[in-house]
């Protein structure tokens, strides 16, 4: 059992908290993404779980040890950064192999380990290079391989395939999935690419300003978001959000002009909420309606159509089929009264 | 005339004397050795191309020709010659000058300078850059640190004269020894051979600073995720220190190390403050000094046997230096 487990983690430079009291579960053998805009936290988490920034307060445990105060070297984890964090002056090997060495294992040893960790990065014709001569890519495997060397209980991951460009990215990203899957080890990876998170991660936390907003498997958070920071950041393009007031039988949104059944348990008429809907989730009538299209963005199977409600709020609508809507229409807009979903307004938190 | 007039027309002729030479020396180019017409022009374009780069390097040449090269040729060319530059004498300086036990003492001394100014100074630089990294006073002891190289080469020497002072009641060492119980003070720069590493001592107090300075900035260039993956590693401090900083700022090591060296080839104001050369301290640039209005022009020859010795240094210092900029 080498889960990982924080109770209560705080994170203070000086007067400034910037983790507070963080609770959290990562079971044996999960893939645990952290995700969040710039600035909430998640790589800070990561490194107290690696040891290279002091955890205030609480506790963290790695299976049933107490790291709390432990040095990184002996919580048995192994770190992969943005930046790869290669040593430039040594070959592949030796970076591969440093670890070990380090540790004092025996010199057969180091290499019989290198050597499986290179297969399976497929890294055997670049053992002797120095990484100035790898490619982005290349640099980013070698990276990963010393990690695998080390033989660690966990795995983190700080932003690894920020640094590469489109098309590799992708195709790491697949490699991460496998080799997850090969070794089994429980993985916890830092990510603001919400599309990693999304494809990697057996479960999300979502972090805002150092405190977790919800923690839950992908589609479970994208689904079923516990409050409107969740709901618009999961998912792309990000969720509709429309100013309302719950009135009689439903919310009157002045931005649709019409009043929305919904299927929640609305507070009491008057309440100032946000209702929510996806863009897939919203259908576009021809014809009607007092929505401005002003840009639709055509990216082949979907379109993006931007509209202007008139009350100045934006909406996204994804658009399928071969009748799409053109800038310069005048629409409307219908959704299934399942598929809305409300927040209170002052709090933002989900009303269900 | 008023200096400032003075300085106006300096500039006014400068800028206009270059002007005018790239000005006109193109227009030569183009129009009279080279003309754009006639039966191929295309031809005497390619032509006037081949050529135009060396106007624009001429000047830079010629100045460094004259200034440079023609004084190296020229100190070798007169150390052929006696004193009044009348008599060819072949070698004959170079003769006496290593037959002289003077000068070979001074070679060994300054074999043993080159040796330990420089490693001692790049040693104590780096320590310093490192241990003062992290400090918040950190800045303090550098700018303390780095102080001497504000101080000239006599001036440092004037001030470590007090502390070598035949005197317990002035001299630090003496009053050290006094403290100690030895009854005599002792005069440290005539203790033979020691005498020569009290002087080193000097340089490398006044470069230590310079030493750091450059190392400081070196070590703060290093990525820190390498230092974190080292400690993730397991490496402990010294690990991390030597096996994967050190080797990052190598290069500036190299050029530091060699820059010292450089200069300690051409130091003479130290020995020639502290000891004037004698007790056998003498080095090689203070040995040229002090032949330099006696003897049949030994002091060229000198100089040329330092030039001989610094090349090397020098090409390999250019060269690190210039694989750093890329």
């Amino acid at each position: 059992m080498t889960g990982v487990t924080l109770n209560q983690a705080i994170k203070r430079y000086g007067e400034t908290q910037v983790i507070h009291g963080v609770d959290l579960q990562v079971d044996d053998g999960e893939f645990c993404v952290f995700v969040g805009p710039s600035g909430c936290g998640k790589s800070t988490l990561l490194r107290m779980i690696a040891g290279l920034e002091e955890t205030s307060e609480g506790k963290i445990n790695i299976g049933a040890r107490d790291v709390t105060h432990m040095d990184p070297s002996e919580r048995g984890v192994a770190m992969v950064f943005q930046t790869y964090a290669l040593y430039p002056h040594m070959t592949v090997k030796e970076n591969m192999g440093f670890g070990l060495k380090m540790n004092g294992h025996p010199k057969a040893d180091i290499d019989a380990k290198v050597k499986a960790a290179s297969d399976v990065l497929k890294l055997d014709d670049y053992l002797h290079r120095k990484p100035a001569a790898l490619s982005g890519g290349q640099r980013q495997r070698v990276a990963i391989g010393r990690a695998i060397v080390r033989g660690p209980e966990v795995f983190l991951f700080d932003e690894p395939l920020s640094n590469l460009d489109a098309e590799l990215r992708v195709e790491m990203r697949v490699e991460i999935a496998r080799l997850h899957k090969e070794i089994g080890a429980t993985m916890i990876y830092v990510t603001h690419d919400q599309v990693e998170a999304m494809t990697l991660a057996d479960k999300i936390v979502v972090l805002r300003a150092g405190h977790i907003e919800q923690v839950g498997a992908p589609l479970e958070l994208y689904r079923n978001p516990d409050n409107r920071f969740v709901a618009g950041f999961i998912g792309s393009p990000a969720m509709n959000f429309l100013d309302g007031v719950v009135t009689e039988g439903g919310i009157d949104v002045p931005g649709l002009g019409r009043t929305i059944a919904v299927e929640a348990a609305l507070p009491a008429q008057g309440t100032p909420v946000t209702l929510g809907v996806r863009p897939e989730h919203l259908e576009v009538q021809m014809g009607q309606g007092a929505l401005q299209a002003e840009l639709s963005e055509a990216l082949g199977g979907v379109s993006y159509l931007h509209l202007d409600t008139p009350t100045g709020e934006r909406l996204i609508v994804e658009e399928r089929g071969d009748d799409r809507a053109a800038a310069g229409d005048t629409v409307d807009v219908t959704f299934e009264a399942r598929r809305a979903m409300v927040f209170d307004r002052e709090s933002g938190s989900r009303i269900r | 005339m008023s200096p400032l007039v003075q300085g106006m027309l300096t500039i006014v002729i400068g800028v206009g004397g270059c002007v005018g030479y790239f000005y006109l020396s193109n227009l030569i180019l183009d129009k009279i050795i080279f003309p754009a017409k006639g039966d191929n022009p295309g031809i005497n374009i390619n032509r006037a191309n081949l050529v135009r780069p060396w106007l624009f390097l001429f000047p830079a040449m010629a100045a460094l020709g004259l200034y440079l090269v023609y004084p190296v040729v020229g100190s070798f060319w007169r150390s052929l010659y006696n004193r009044s530059g009348d008599d060819f004498i072949g070698f004959g300086n170079y003769q006496t000058m290593f037959a002289d036990q003077g000068f070979q003492v001074a070679l060994f001394n300054n074999f043993l300078w080159v040796l330990i100014v420089p490693a001692g100074a790049t040693f104590l630089g780096l320590l310093v850059a490192q241990l003062t990294d992290r400090l918040k006073w950190g800045n303090i002891a550098k700018s303390l640190i780095f102080m001497p190289m504000a101080i000239s080469f006599v001036g440092a020497s004037l001030i470590w004269k007090f502390v070598y002072a035949n005197n317990s009641d002035i001299g630090l060492i003496n009053a050290l020894r006094d403290f100690f119980g030895a009854s005599e003070p002792l005069d440290v720069l005539q203790v033979q051979f020691w005498n020569n590493f009290f002087l080193m001592i000097i340089l490398i107090w006044i470069q230590t600073g310079f030493a750091m300075v450059i190392l400081s900035a070196a070590l703060r260039g290093i990525p820190e995720e390498t230092v974190e993956a080292a400690i993730i590693d397991g490496a402990n401090p010294f690990q991390v220190f030597f096996k994967i900083k050190v080797p990052q700022i190598m290069g500036t090591i190299v050029v530091v190390w060699t820059t010292i060296t450089i200069l300690v080839l051409k130091v003479f104001d130290i020995v020639y403050t502290m000891t004037g050369g004698n007790f056998g301290t003498e080095i090689l640039p203070s040995y040229m000094m002090s032949y330099m209005f006696r003897d049949d022009g030994r002091a060229t020859a000198v100089a040329f046997v330092i030039m001989i010795i610094v090349l090397p240094v020098m090409i390999w210092n250019i060269r690190q230096a210039r694989a750093e900029m890329r």
